[in-house]
């Protein structure tokens, strides 16, 4: 189907760049209006400042908006700190492969699963103190701790940080190759610079620019998360997010005006985050000129080792101890204070949960194959563009793709929802299968590109001269070649989609239930036993997707291992 | 079979000069382009088989006897095209390799045999349903000059293809490949750096960035 390949190629990077700038934009342009008191199906027909200054005399606003700046910086930085030591002591050591595979499937764990996992593991209740009592910490009952939930964002920080370091690693590694990591090290090391010290001086400064927009995209993730900070964070008063989806969901229809300012004012609160970002980068880059420089060679590398020994593997810790206690939880009965153990073991949980689950789950896997899919056909689409008409992307495009991930989805979700109210658009899963996409193609191509552009010219090549036209390359050649890539992109994609909360929520209007807001919302309740069901569930989704694009090439490429090692 | 005619080709980078050639390869005969890497060799053979990268500006006319090749796009050209390395498409089998450069008239069966025979005349007979994976590199590089051969060029294109080969395996493909190439009269163009693949094609030679 040649004409339908031409006209593909031609359509694709457009609709997906349309796909992710139309929906930030107007979303954008849908809570601006009525920050400023226009909303005409609410009555709002003047231009006004009433509302923002009902948002400003809010009690606990600056605590707000301080919790959201401090948390989007605090946990990029940290997750930066780990990663990047981490690299630069074990780059090219046994221990990294190893934490490297042990970390790579951390990823596909959503945060709202990590984030109720953390909790239980951190609780005053939780498995580590009951671990430790009553035999080192004599406590009998559970310590009067305010834990997660602390007012300071502790907790939140933590849980952030313990899904970005992965993010950021694997993004890391994505980017090390096309630094010269490798030989830059080489270089610097036969210079007789120690591990670190030659990472730091000789690497880092070519791999950082490769890393500046996953790591702006953390801090604006960190800066408004909903779902992590329902879960982890302080409620009196909650991250400034939090707020905004409170007074967007409030029965009263006017404190919408209200919860558009602040769905702006997070939109600011973001930026500047970034902002203070960028400036500390301007900074560094001063002051390290001459440090660069210097000729020292060892500057505490052992000392930095150990730090980044101990924080990856406390992370890899945390993670593991975290879903140990969703599953003890989930198979628990009766399970008193100091105990170290549930006694007995039930299924009981579980057989009770199964009546309600199948719902969600299967809108969770439906809404999250076909936004998957979506996105898999357009990303696919833009690059077999680029690569046939030769073209590196540009920079703006690389900015687009980013676009969805910066700012805040709380700020143009509700855009949106103002919007789809307007516009009579009515709410349900195909709106919330597009908001989905909205944030799964960034991923998908992310995970695709560097496969998709690599792959070596001379396949097409060889192809076009033995007869087949570009149509067919694509089809016969480069498609077939590349299956293992697109599977595992597939399964981030859909990782992507099932961790996703509050698309859902908002775009659904409530009336789309999947797995995650279903965990999300019950984490808030009481019920642990049942939370735990919902929360490995909601990690055994994208955990099957994964096992499966792992999993399938091996069984269907058994006899045609060239294409298993290739990729 | 027709003659393979350069005219007057000539190919820029970014407005500096690359390369000029103005010649004509009689079928059956083997003209040798020589030079140091680095002078453009392999973008001659880029622009004749239609692949010149946008990069690259181009003037003048490649014709196969009265038809211009350069108006037409790649897949049309019916140019066979031989690299160093065999790449043999790692998701098809050998059989497949084979199967997907010939055109698609015939039955299934008529094909299947066609592939068979080809197997045969390169002394892999049975070796149809084989992952190429499994292959050892003389036999790779086999079955990548019939893949070529089956899909019935009119000219044939040689980018270094014995470079990547241990010295008694290269004599071997020396032989096999200017034979088959006579055999077909097919005009063929060489481009290597080792004097010993311009002697052994007994042809004439052009050196390129001396």
């Amino acid at each position: 189907m040649p004409s339908g390949y031409a006209l593909g190629i031609r359509l694709a990077p457009w609709m997906a760049i349309a796909l992710l700038s139309l929906p930030v934009a107007s979303g954008l342009v849908g809570v601006i209006a009525p920050a400023f008191g226009w909303l005409p199906v609410l009555g709002g027909d003047t231009l006004t400042l009433t509302h923002w200054q009902a948002l400003l005399e809010k009690p606990g606003l600056g605590r707000m908006v301080q919790l959201s700046y401090v948390t989007g910086l605090a946990s990029a930085g940290l997750s930066l700190g780990i990663v990047v030591l981490f690299l630069g002591a074990f780059m090219h050591t046994r221990l990294f492969s190893t934490m490297r595979r042990l970390l790579s499937p951390l990823l596909a764990v959503p945060h709202a699963a990590a984030a109720i996992g953390l909790a239980f593991l951190l609780s005053p209740s939780g498995l580590l103190s009951r671990a430790l009592s009553p035999w080192m910490t004599g406590w009998q009952h559970p310590p009067d701790i305010l834990f997660p939930g602390d007012p300071h964002g502790l907790a939140l920080i933590t849980g952030l940080v313990l899904k970005e370091v992965p993010f950021l690693l694997l993004m890391s590694l994505a980017a090390l190759p096309q630094c010269h990591a490798s030989e830059r090290l080489r270089v610097a090391r036969a210079l007789g610079y120690g591990p670190l010290s030659a990472f730091l001086k000789a690497v880092l400064p070519g791999l950082y620019p490769l890393l500046r927009l996953p790591v702006y995209a953390v801090i604006a993730f960190a800066s408004s998360t909903v779902d992590v900070a329902l879960i982890l964070g302080p409620t009196t008063p909650p991250p400034l997010s939090v707020a905004v989806l409170r007074w967007l969901n409030d029965p009263d229809l006017s404190m919408r005006f209200m919860a558009s300012a602040g769905a702006l004012l997070q939109l600011g609160v973001t930026l500047a985050a970034l902002a203070t970002w960028w400036l500390i980068e301007c900074l560094l880059r001063r002051l390290t000129h001459t440090w660069l420089e210097s000729g020292r060679r060892n500057s505490g590398d052992a000392v930095f080792g150990g730090i980044a020994l101990s924080a990856i593997s406390l992370s890899l810790l945390l993670i593991v101890g975290s879903l140990i206690g969703l599953v003890l939880w989930s198979l628990a009965a009766y399970w008193p204070f100091p105990q170290a153990l549930p006694q007995p073991l039930t299924l009981r949980n579980w057989t009770g949960a199964a009546g309600s689950l199948g719902d969600p789950l299967t809108q969770a896997a439906m809404i999250g194959i076909i936004a998957t899919l979506l996105s898999l056909v357009l990303v696919v689409g833009a690059l077999e563009a680029e690569t046939l008409h030769e073209r590196p992307t540009r920079p703006w495009a690389q900015f687009i793709l980013y676009l969805p991930l910066l700012v805040p989805p709380v700020a143009f979700l509700f855009g949106l929802v103002l919007m789809q109210v307007q516009t009579g658009v009515p709410p349900g899963t195909a709106v919330v299968i597009l908001g989905h996409a909205v944030f799964v193609l960034p991923y998908v191509f992310l995970s695709l590109a560097e496969s998709y552009r690599r792959l070596d010219p001379r396949w097409t090549h060889l192809a076009r001269c033995l007869g087949a036209s570009p149509a067919q390359v694509f089809w016969r050649v480069r498609l077939p070649m590349l299956s293992v890539p697109l599977l595992t992109a597939a399964a981030v994609g859909f990782a992507v989609s099932i961790g996703q909360y509050l698309p859902t929520l908002l775009l659904g209007a409530g009336r789309v239930s999947t797995i995650t807001t279903e965990a999300v919302s019950l984490a808030s309740g009481g019920d642990r036993r049942l939370t735990a069901v919902y929360a490995l569930l909601q990690l055994a989704l994208p955990a099957l997707g994964f096992a499966l694009a792992l999993g399938l090439p091996r069984l269907v490429f058994r006899r045609r291992s060239g294409l298993l090692i290739s990729s | 079979m027709h003659s393979l005619t350069l005219e007057d080709v000539h190919i820029t980078l970014e407005g500096a000069s690359l390369l000029s050639v103005d010649t004509s390869i009689a079928p059956g005969e083997v003209l040798t382009v020589m030079g140091p890497s680095g002078v453009g060799k392999s973008t001659l053979l880029a622009y004749i088989a239609g692949f010149l990268s946008p990069a690259f500006h181009a003037r003048g006319r490649v014709c196969l006897g009265e038809r211009e090749l350069t108006r037409l796009p790649a897949e049309a050209r019916r140019v066979g095209l031989l690299f160093q390395d065999p790449l043999l498409f790692p998701h098809l089998n050998v059989g497949g390799n084979l199967a997907f450069g010939m055109t698609a008239e015939g039955s299934r069966r008529k094909r299947r045999q066609r592939v068979e025979a080809a197997l045969e005349e390169i002394g892999l007979n049975g070796f149809a349903n084989r992952d190429p994976a499994t292959l050892s590199g003389g036999q790779r590089s086999r079955v990548a000059l019939m893949r070529v051969l089956l899909s019935k060029p009119c000219a044939m294109l040689l980018d270094e293809p014995f470079s990547k080969l241990d010295a008694a395996l290269r004599d071997e493909m020396r032989q096999l490949v200017f034979q088959r190439v006579r055999q077909e009269n097919l005009p063929t163009l060489m481009v290597t750096h080792d004097a010993a693949d311009a002697e052994a094609a007994g042809g004439h030679v052009i050196e390129l960035g001396s």
